[in-house]
């Protein structure tokens, strides 16, 4: 009776030896390296370019931000490295996502598959966006190990009851049975945490997962995906709108306009000392840094069409600071000190100090 | 408060809990606002704050009589709304307005720009057909809006634009009060600068009296003059925006104001996040005494007995807490 599962926790433990020292890494080679990734939509009204060359990596156990209003291809980002991209109209037209050395859009399907859901996990805005309403929450939350560790099922189940404590969810034993709809906003979002995080991945993808929750929830949240990342070493893509989230919860930040990163550093960096008129002009829109009362800065115009070319600088028609040279040429980000880049041509010749 | 424009005596609102098909039993009520006195000065703007469910919409809709209170009065410039009858009412609304949330579910998707202006002005004035295109230009303008897109759908402006066509619409009848529930919380940051801005400016030209129901504290305290903070259906505290934000009193709007994410990373380093144990009770079966105390690190046994009256503490600053003398 009890040689089974003994054996079983053998082989988990070696193949969970194997896999974190494969012959092929190099020390230096990041989680995740992402280069000049390109994903447009084919639609009616003529080719979005949601995303027009993105290049980034994300470190072991880092926090990177992505910020930037709606459609400026944060999430279209992220879809294209988990291949969730919808083709049709969607298509990747070009670039790589090195995933510990793997690309995944060379991967077949069988193999990204061992990939998605095991190694990197994602988490979205709306949690019934990931839980089947029709599912007991344990029979979603044992998904994963049943396929992806082969685990039997008492086991997998005493892990997900594990789990779900891990997250907070009072009662664990009991509400794991309950469904979806029986848990409240907040309780969801922990409940699709604990189902992302139960096959202890390496890279948690989360799209603006707190956006839809109130502050004092949002705060739980938080601190419960910190203290995660902490014991299990996991990097964090965390997608957002919220300026005031990343600023407290990341290490290194991408700005994204229009399908293109236009800013990246360090989040101390990017805060104190925006290097692109476009982060500037974003964070001085803000109320909480502003004098209460005072008129809010705000941005002229309306982001681009992406569905027309975009030559030079895409924020350049609604730059305070655009020069006739912005409407031209390629846009390519460069650092300015050192891991601190920036897009904004005049800022990297010199000519503008922000 | 004499002089004051608007007041709330005890506004209460509940709905039954009905079960069953043919034969309703009544098994239950949400109190969803549960006492609210209150008093508004002319022009003032109100921030009112609080989470999901805590009932802040629906205060906003009583106040604009869209949901009849179940007991308690709204008095706006010396007139009992909730004993007025429907035809009263219907001439008094062009005194009360409201924003909505979403700009994409409050607009008629075939009225052009024109025809929902139009539609709202004539509701309450009797316009000749001759003025009215000059009418519409000249409220589109107030809004920021050009006039050359007078004929222009819904769907062909961005969230912001028509954000700013439901605040002309609100604008339309020349009111004297505005509840704005989530008015810019769909909206991207910068767009977002663009209407509070808006907002703000109006509310100052036309010494328009403003409820602003958020959820986002920030955005609240850069607009309000004062705020009042909710939680299951009462007022726990009320004073003065900045007060508020910077020395809250009531152990709730402490743990929300330290919350609220600080877009600054250094900060965001040195603050010290209270974080509340589990999620806000059901307003159905609320928790005796102050509503709040299960969530309480400073709750007594007597917090569970009596219902705390929100009370003066310094100045205009009032909170609803029976320990207040002693945790600040």
């Amino acid at each position: 009776m009890g040689t089974l599962p003994d054996l079983h926790l053998c082989i988990r433990a070696i193949r969970v030896h194997l896999r974190s020292m494969p012959a092929t890494r190099l020390i230096d080679m990041p989680l995740l390296q992402v280069s000049n990734l390109r994903t447009h939509f084919h639609t009616r009204n003529g080719i979005v370019r949601a995303v027009d060359g993105v290049s980034f990596s994300v470190e072991r156990g880092e926090t990177l931000g992505i910020v930037g209003e709606s459609g400026s291809g944060k999430s279209v980002t992220c879809y294209s490295i988990m291949g969730l991209v919808p083709q049709p109209p969607g298509r990747i037209e070009g670039g790589q996502a090195l995933f510990d050395g793997a690309d995944l859009r060379a991967l077949r399907e069988p193999a990204l598959n061992r990939i998605r859901g095991k190694r990197i996990a994602m988490i979205f805005q709306d949690p019934m966006t990931s839980l089947n309403p029709y599912m007991r929450v344990e029979d979603q939350l044992i998904e994963p190990l049943l396929i992806h560790e082969k685990t039997p099922r008492a086991e997998a189940v005493k892990r997900a009851v594990k789990s779900l404590e891990d997250v907070g969810v009072p009662d664990a034993a009991r509400r794991i049975r309950s469904y979806p709809h029986e848990f409240s906003g907040g309780m969801r979002q922990r409940v699709m945490i604990a189902m992302a995080l139960i096959t202890r991945p390496e890279l948690l993808i989360a799209d603006e997962p707190t956006t839809a929750l109130d502050v004092t929830v949002q705060a739980q949240i938080l601190e419960l995906i910190a203290r995660m990342q902490r014991e299990l070493g996991t990097a964090v893509i965390w997608i957002s709108h919220d300026l005031g989230v990343v600023a407290g919860f990341c290490q290194r930040v991408l700005v994204m306009y229009a399908g293109r990163i236009v800013e990246s550093g360090p989040t101390a960096q990017i805060y104190a000392h925006p290097q692109h008129p476009y982060n500037r002009a974003l964070q001085n829109s803000i109320p909480a840094l502003q004098q209460k009362g005072s008129e809010l800065c705000t941005i002229p115009g309306m982001p681009p069409d992406l569905s027309k070319p975009l030559p030079g600088c895409a924020f350049a028609p609604r730059c305070e600071f655009a020069a006739a040279a912005c409407g031209s040429g390629e846009m390519t980000l460069k650092e300015v000190s050192p891991a601190h880049a920036t897009a904004c041509a005049r800022v990297l010749s010199g000519e503008l100090q922000l | 408060m004499t002089g004051s424009f608007l007041e709330l005596r005890d506004l209460k609102t509940h709905f039954p809990v009905e079960r069953g098909l043919v034969l309703r039993r009544r098994i239950g009520t949400v109190r969803a606002v549960d006492g609210v006195s209150l008093a508004l000065a002319k022009g003032e703007i109100l921030g009112l704050v609080g989470e999901s469910g805590c009932g802040k919409s629906t205060l906003g809709r009583t106040i604009l009589q869209l949901i009849p209170p179940t007991e308690g009065t709204v008095v706006l410039a010396g007139r009992n709304l909730s004993e007025l009858d429907r035809v009263r009412l219907r001439e008094a609304r062009a005194d009360f307005q409201m924003i909505f949330q979403d700009p994409y579910a409050s607009l008629n998707p075939r009225m052009t720009v024109f025809d929902a202006l139009a539609e709202a002005i004539q509701a309450h004035r009797k316009v000749s057909a001759a003025d009215l295109p000059e009418l519409v230009s000249a409220l589109m303008e107030k809004v920021g809006l050009a006039p050359r897109f007078i004929r222009k759908y819904p769907h062909e402006f961005s969230g912001g634009q028509r954000q700013r066509i439901a605040i002309a619409r609100a604008l339309a009848v020349e009111p004297k009060l505005l509840v704005a529930d989530e008015p810019v919380s769909a909206l991207d940051v910068s767009i977002q600068a663009q209407i509070i801005n808006l907002l703000a400016k109006l509310s100052r030209e036309m010494q328009l009296t403003m409820i602003f129901i958020s959820h986002d504290l920030s955005v609240v305290k850069h607009i309000s003059d004062r705020i009042a903070v909710m939680y299951l259906g009462r007022i726990v505290e009320l004073g003065p925006a900045a007060e508020v934000f910077e020395r809250p009193l009531h152990p709730y709007t402490r743990a929300l104001v330290s919350a609220v994410p600080i877009p600054d990373p250094e900060r965001e380093k040195l603050r010290q996040r209270i974080l509340l144990p589990g999620d806000p009770p059901s307003p159905m079966n609320p928790p005796s005494g102050c509503a709040f105390h299960p969530r309480c690190r400073y709750a007594k046994p007597e917090c569970a007995k009596q219902v705390p009256t929100l009370d003066t503490f310094a100045g205009r600053h009032a909170a609803a807490c029976i320990r207040l003398g002693e945790i600040v």
